[in-house]
């Protein structure tokens, strides 16, 4: 049972990975960020079968940074947009040396 | 003087307030109006000033060590305290210090004309960071406010300084920096040192005396002392941040600069190389090296200096021939070297601070400090030139002057352990008229020609009582200095003798990597246990052992 | 500071107990007066240099108006100036009365307080009275009183005069420092002080560069000998542990005879000795420091500062008795300094020019005195040689005071220094003329001038003492005794010449200027003839007991024989002692025959011969003014004019090369190599950082892949 839940945790986070490494959408790059946290949660929950209670409690840390951090991130791609119109992350170069 | 210092408990507070009180100042002159600003911190550094002669009489000068002592917990853990003294080394440095600043201060009224509360905040952090230099006796605390020295620096030429001022300061920032970055990483050995042998944590001066050190970790730890000192002293070839740093900072900030910052470097000499690592200090090759170096800077620097176009400039380089003198006399490990050692720094600290001063006055007057562009000024301004020739006279060391006090004694102390190096060190007292008589006679004699030299104007009151008391203090240390000397001298014996009980027991060692040091005063510790890795007594029985087949 | 003034006032410390019955009386104001004197007027000078600030600033000059309505800070200094030095003249006699009955082996040491105390080293600042420092107390004091009054009337015109007063009293402190101090380090105060002084005087006129240069010069020269004593001080120090005079030659004899010390000691010394005093190689400063006022060369350079490395020999004399070698060289160069300065007087037109080398010449005579051991001999020619050197210098600066002015009259801008503008003045300034004939006779060593008995036993005792049954080096000294006849006799030509070109034969300064030509007025000739009688009468005091008995002492009618050989034994003692236990007697013949009395005839006899030779000689030359003279001076002649062209070689091989490695040292080496360094690291380290700024795309996607790379590398690395 573990097992599987943590393979299912790995491809998820492998999957995660690649979205933020390929896809140029800020959006859909902060989705796949999302999906790499979900994919760590998956395992802690997977693994407090084995080691106790912790881990589901770090699942709700993870949670709570997780939705804090999907608020500002929202916020700075909004006004990201709404400035430069785009959320293509190749057009943001402005911490180029 | 002494009953009155007592009755008001002066030796208790005085050396807290010498460091807090400028800063407490520095809020003042914030608050204060920006044109009364300048007025605010004279006063009140005039008062520090008049604080610190205090010292003169609380001080006791029969006893060696430090004196006033007080301390106070500050990182516990760490065993870092906040502790202060003082002994007959840093009396004089200390109260150099806070007459210079008033100096300084005072002499800076027309020449800082922006940003002036700014300015004065900084000059009086520089002189409680300076204070706190030399009257610290804990190693971490030194450090703390030997870096903090840097900043208000490291600002008022980067920001008040001349054209190329940017890069002066980062010259010498970054020089200075890199220096004591060493010197921290030999504070955390010595640190960590202490706490595996003596088993406290702790760096308070005196029990950093005590740990016992091989040679060859002394060896390491000096040179990284050393480095870090050397730069600000500063020694030949590390000297080359100096006349940048003097020509584009200020007229104040020059004569910090000369008067104390570099006295920080010697200081450290006195206070942490002799008596931290007095075996280090006091190996044929280390001691030939530093002499070689000082004697280098004497003359070097004076040849250098005798061929620039720029007076300030000129003046900056005759301040590594003067602290060349200070190195050959602490090197020479003698009481009279030490001594004049002392004494060269004081009198450099009067003598060239009063050179920068005044050429700081003539620039205001003529906006320019190239030797040439002046010429027979002594006919308009005698005032002028009369301090000025004194001045120029102390700094070369004509006899009966504080200059030749600490020349002379400098060299005889050298001349006592190093006969030739003193030897071609003495040639310097050719060099230095030759460097600084052309100056005089170009600026203040010759015709006067150019049409705005007539017209400068002579010394302003304020100008005259800044140049009395320095002119009357250089001749009354020229006939004079037994009281300076006598003060000095019980400190001065301390740092010898435990150079010399380091040698003797070194000596009689049978392996000279083993050297445990007592410390002045005290029965030598029995901690006599081996450092991991060195050789123990066995090894050094064994006929393998020996260097000298 | 206020302390140690007050002791001086007040006759200072406790004098020595075993004083014997002689009671010093103030000495400390001796030192003091002059001092005060410098204070004063140097307050005034500066007062004075505000007005005239205030003029040059208009573009104008202070203007002192006649004598009646000048500024308080113009005529005090002329009470002043002279005034400290009558009272400072004063009290030496007074001290000089009450030793003078007593025989006193020790010198009283008269204490202030303690000068530099460090560690092992002490030093009080103590002065020492002895019958040394005594003549030199009344030479200095006496000869520079009469000199300060001259002054008044030589310089009361010129814009300076208090600042002149100033550095004149300043000039005397040093000098009695100098002479009184009581160890080597107080001598050495006064010794680089009246270098000062002599710096100042000499670029008193600082507006005109050259002369401004010309003090520079001697100071930087002086200094070099500095390092010299210096040195000495250093070796004496670590030897015997103190510098001051009483305990060092108490001890002197431990070091070994001839030994390697004591002649590295004394040679040090003498390098000072030679800087001061003018000597081969360091000489070039003395002719160019005529440049200052006239008065300051004849108190400085001639009379006083120039005699101190005499003095520093004489003082030493135990230490150079010790030591053979260095007083063989002391010698040496004395008596080769005397011949080539001799020799480029005979060429020099400038009348002060001539002198100043006279004045090497004669300090090589004294040299040559101290360097045979006839210490009171060299002190006896320096005394008298102060006498008629300042009065030629004194004459020389009444001849230019007139000559100026009577340039001034017309507003000619001819040289006033120059003998050939001169001729004929006798006629003129007939008081200027006798005193300088007479000063003249006693340089040339013509009997019974004071001059000749000076000069004659230097030149007899350089024959005896290299007669000694163990004389070191017998031939040397036999060399050293004829060049010293052979100098002696060129001195005689070129003084004739000066004055037979000065004041003989027609006036050349012109028709018109001739009209404003005058005798000095009587604050200016007065000291004159004061000197002049010291000229005639200085000598009598010591004529030597073989001498006096025969023609020379009038068969016994000349007074006071060997009197400053007697008043100085108790300082010479030493040195005799160790002579004569080391060298054996001195002998009483010549290397050639003859005894003292033969070759004092002969050598006033012809001394006498090439004076009256040379009036004839040079009287029949045809002399032109410097307008008209075309004539360059070709061969040897040219060289001697030209100095040997020393200068020219000092410049070529010492001078430019210093600054030549100046520049090198300050350009290459400083700003390039280490310079260079510095920048090359702050470069690289710029130059790295901007190779790796290269990575910062600003790019996410590039970060997030370098970061998942470097995530798999390090686990990567962890796990397999």
């Amino acid at each position: 049972m573990v097992t599987e839940a943590l393979v299912l945790s790995a491809i998820l986070f492998v999957i995660g990975t690649f979205g933020v490494l390929i896809r140029r959408n800020a959006i859909i790059m902060f989705l796949c960020i999302e999906l790499q946290l979900n994919a760590v949660n998956l395992s802690f929950v997977a693994f407090s079968r084995m080691f106790g209670i912790e881990g589901q409690l770090f699942v709700f840390f993870v949670m709570t940074v997780a939705a804090a951090e999907a608020a500002v991130g929202l916020a700075i791609i909004i006004s990201i947009f709404r400035h430069y119109e785009t959320v293509n992350v190749d057009s943001f170069n402005l911490l180029k040396w | 003087m002494t009953a009155l210092l007592d009755s008001i408990g002066y030796s208790g507070w005085a050396l807290h307030a010498l460091i807090w009180l400028p800063v407490l100042g520095m809020g003042l002159v914030l608050a204060a109006e920006e044109s009364k600003a300048k007025t605010v911190a004279f006063w009140w550094s005039l008062g520090v000033f008049v604080l610190s002669v205090g010292l003169w009489w609380a001080f006791d000068p029969t006893v060696g060590g430090m004196q006033m002592e007080s301390t106070t917990p500050w990182i516990s853990t760490w065993g870092v305290n906040y502790s202060l003294g003082i002994d007959g080394i840093s009396l004089f440095m200390v109260m150099l210090t806070t007459f210079s600043t008033s100096i300084a201060i005072l002499g800076s009224f027309n020449y800082i004309k922006e940003r002036e509360r700014a300015f004065y905040a900084l000059m009086l952090l520089l002189e409680a960071a300076v204070v706190g230099v030399f009257v610290a006796t804990d190693v971490f605390l030194f450090y703390v406010f030997f870096e903090l020295t840097l900043v208000p620096m490291y600002f008022i030429v980067g920001i008040w300084g001349g054209e190329r001022r940017i890069y002066a300061a980062i010259k010498f920032f970054l020089y200075t920096a890199f220096g004591s970055l060493l010197m921290l990483v030999a504070i955390l050995y010595l640190f960590w040192k202490a706490k595996t042998m003596l088993g406290v944590a702790t760096f308070a001066y005196a029990d950093l005396l005590q740990v016992p050190l091989s040679g060859t970790e002394q060896l390491w730890l000096f040179s990284a002392f050393a480095l870090a000192f050397s730069v600000k002293v500063p020694v030949f070839p590390l000297h080359t941040w100096l006349p940048d740093a003097h020509v584009e900072a200020p007229t104040p900030g020059s004569v910090i600069l000369a008067a104390v910052l570099l006295k920080m470097g010697t200081y450290g000499f006195l206070r942490f190389l002799l008596p931290l690592f007095p075996v280090a200090a006091q190996h044929p090759t280390v001691v030939t090296t530093m002499l070689v170096l000082g004697v280098i800077g004497i003359l070097y620097t004076a040849w250098v200096a005798a061929v620039q176009p720029d007076a300030k400039k000129l003046v900056a380089y005759t301040s590594v021939a003067h602290m060349g003198f200070v190195v050959l006399g602490v090197f020479a490990l003698t009481v009279n070297g030490l001594q004049g050692g002392l004494v060269v720094m004081i009198s450099h600290g009067i003598s060239t601070g009063a050179l920068f001063l005044l050429l700081g006055m003539l620039y205001e007057r003529r906006h320019t400090r190239t030797i040439a562009d002046f010429g027979g000024i002594a006919r308009v301004a005698p005032w002028f030139a009369t301090a000025f020739v004194i001045t120029a006279l102390a700094s070369i060391g004509l006899p009966g002057t504080s200059g030749f006090v600490g020349e002379f004694l400098a060299l005889m102390g050298a001349f006592e352990t190093h006969p030739t190096l003193a030897f071609i060190a003495t040639l310097g007292v050719i060099f230095a008229a030759y460097y600084m008589l052309p100056m005089v006679q170009t600026v203040f004699f010759n015709k006067l020609e150019k049409d705005e030299n007539r017209q400068i104007e002579d010394l302003s009151g304020r100008e005259m009582a800044i140049m009395a008391p320095l002119c009357a203090l250089m001749i009354i240390i020229g006939w004079n200095p037994t009281p300076i000397l006598e003060r000095m001298e019980p400190s001065v014996r301390m740092v010898i003798e435990r150079v010399e009980d380091a040698g003797v027991q070194a000596a009689t060692s049978d392996d000279d990597l083993q050297v445990v040091v007592a410390p002045p005063g005290e029965v030598a510790p029995t901690v006599t246990s081996p450092t991991p890795g060195s050789g123990t007594p066995e090894d050094a029985d064994t006929p393998t052992a020996d260097g000298d087949e | 500071m206020a302390t140690p003034l007050l002791a001086l006032a007040q006759g200072g410390g406790q004098a020595a107990a075993e004083a014997g019955h002689y009671e010093p009386f103030l000495p400390g104001l001796v030192v003091l007066l002059p001092l005060l004197g410098f204070i004063v007027n140097g307050i005034l000078a500066l007062q004075h240099g505000r007005a005239s600030a205030d003029a040059v600033r208009r573009g104008e000059e202070l203007d002192l108006g006649d004598a009646s309505s000048r500024p308080a800070t113009h005529t005090l200094p002329t009470w002043i100036g002279p005034g400290v030095m009558a009272a400072a003249f004063l009290i030496a006699v007074v001290n000089f009365a009450r030793m003078y009955g007593v025989y006193l082996e020790e010198p009283v040491i008269v204490r202030y307080w303690t000068w530099i105390a460090s560690g092992t080293f002490t030093v009080e600042a103590a002065l020492q009275l002895d019958q040394l420092s005594m003549i030199m107390m009344l030479i200095i004091t006496g000869v520079g009183f009469l000199i300060h009054v001259f002054s008044v009337g030589y310089m009361k015109e010129d814009p300076g005069y208090p600042r002149y007063f100033a550095y004149l009293n300043l000039f005397v402190f040093f000098m009695l420092v100098l002479v009184m101090g009581s160890s080597y380090a107080l001598m050495f105060v006064g010794w680089e002080g009246v270098g000062l002084c002599s710096y100042l005087l000499i670029g008193y006129w600082f507006s005109d560069r050259e002369k401004s240069d010309a003090g520079k010069k001697a100071f930087i020269v002086n200094r070099i000998g500095d390092v010299g004593f210096l040195i000495a001080m250093f070796l004496l120090f670590r030897e015997f542990g103190t510098v001051d005079f009483v305990p060092v030659f108490a001890e002197a004899e431990t070091l070994a005879y001839a030994g390697g010390l004591v002649t590295a000691i004394t040679l040090f010394f003498f390098v000072g000795a030679i800087g001061k005093s003018a000597q081969i190689p360091l000489f070039v400063w003395l002719p160019d420091a005529m440049a200052g006022p006239t008065p300051v060369s004849a108190l400085i350079h001639a009379a006083t500062m120039v005699t101190a490395g005499v003095y520093l020999v004489a003082r030493s004399s135990a230490l150079f008795a010790l030591a053979p070698l260095s007083s063989a060289v002391v010698a040496g160069i004395g008596v080769l300094t005397a011949l080539f300065a001799a020799t480029i007087a005979l060429k020099q037109d400038d009348i002060k020019k001539v002198l100043a080398y006279s004045t090497v010449s004669q300090l090589g005579y004294m040299f040559v005195g101290v360097g045979v051991g006839a210490y009171a001999a060299g002190v006896f020619h320096l005394m008298t040689h102060a006498f008629f050197k300042a009065l030629l210098f004194l004459g020389s600066g009444a001849v230019i005071h007139a000559m100026h002015e009577a340039y001034h009259s017309t507003h000619s801008h001819e040289d006033a220094q120059d003998m050939r503008n001169m001729g004929g003045l006798k006629a003129f300034m007939p008081i200027t003329w006798v005193t300088m004939w007479i000063a003249t006779l006693a340089i040339a060593g013509i009997w019974p001038f004071a001059g000749f008995f000076s000069k004659d036993e230097i030149i007899w005792y350089t024959a005896a003492f290299g007669g000694a049954e163990n004389a070191p080096y017998p031939a040397l000294y036999t060399v050293y005794w004829i060049i010293a006849l052979a100098a002696a006799m060129l001195t005689a030509f070129y003084m004739t010449r000066m004055m037979v070109m000065t004041f003989h034969g027609e006036n050349r300064t012109g028709a018109e200027e001739s009209k404003a030509l005058h005798e000095a007025p009587p604050v200016m000739w007065i000291p004159l003839a004061v000197l002049a009688v010291l000229s005639i009468f200085g000598g009598w005091i010591n004529v030597p007991e073989e001498l006096q008995a025969s023609w020379v002492g009038l068969f016994g009618v000349l007074p006071a024989s060997e009197w400053l050989h007697h008043w100085l034994e108790p300082i010479t003692a030493q040195a005799h002692h160790i002579q004569e236990v080391n060298l054996g007697e001195l002998s009483h013949y010549s290397p050639f025959g003859g005894g003292e009395v033969l070759w004092a005839t002969i050598s006033t006899v012809a001394a006498g011969i090439v004076v009256l030779a040379s009036i004839r000689f040079v009287g029949g030359q045809k002399v032109v003014p410097v307008a008209q003279d075309e004539k360059k001076p070709t061969g040897f002649a040219k060289v001697l004019a030209n100095k040997y062209y020393v200068d020219e070689f000092y410049d070529r091989f010492v001078v430019q090369p210093i600054v030549g490695a100046s520049r090198f040292c300050w350009k290459i080496i400083d700003a390039r190599i280490i310079d260079g360094a510095v920048n090359l690291v702050g470069m690289l380290s710029k130059g790295v950082g901007w190779g790796v700024s290269m990575f910062q795309t600003g790019t996410i996607n590039t970060y997030a892949f370098i970061l998942t790379v470097g995530v798999l590398a390090i686990l990567g690395v962890t796990l397999l």
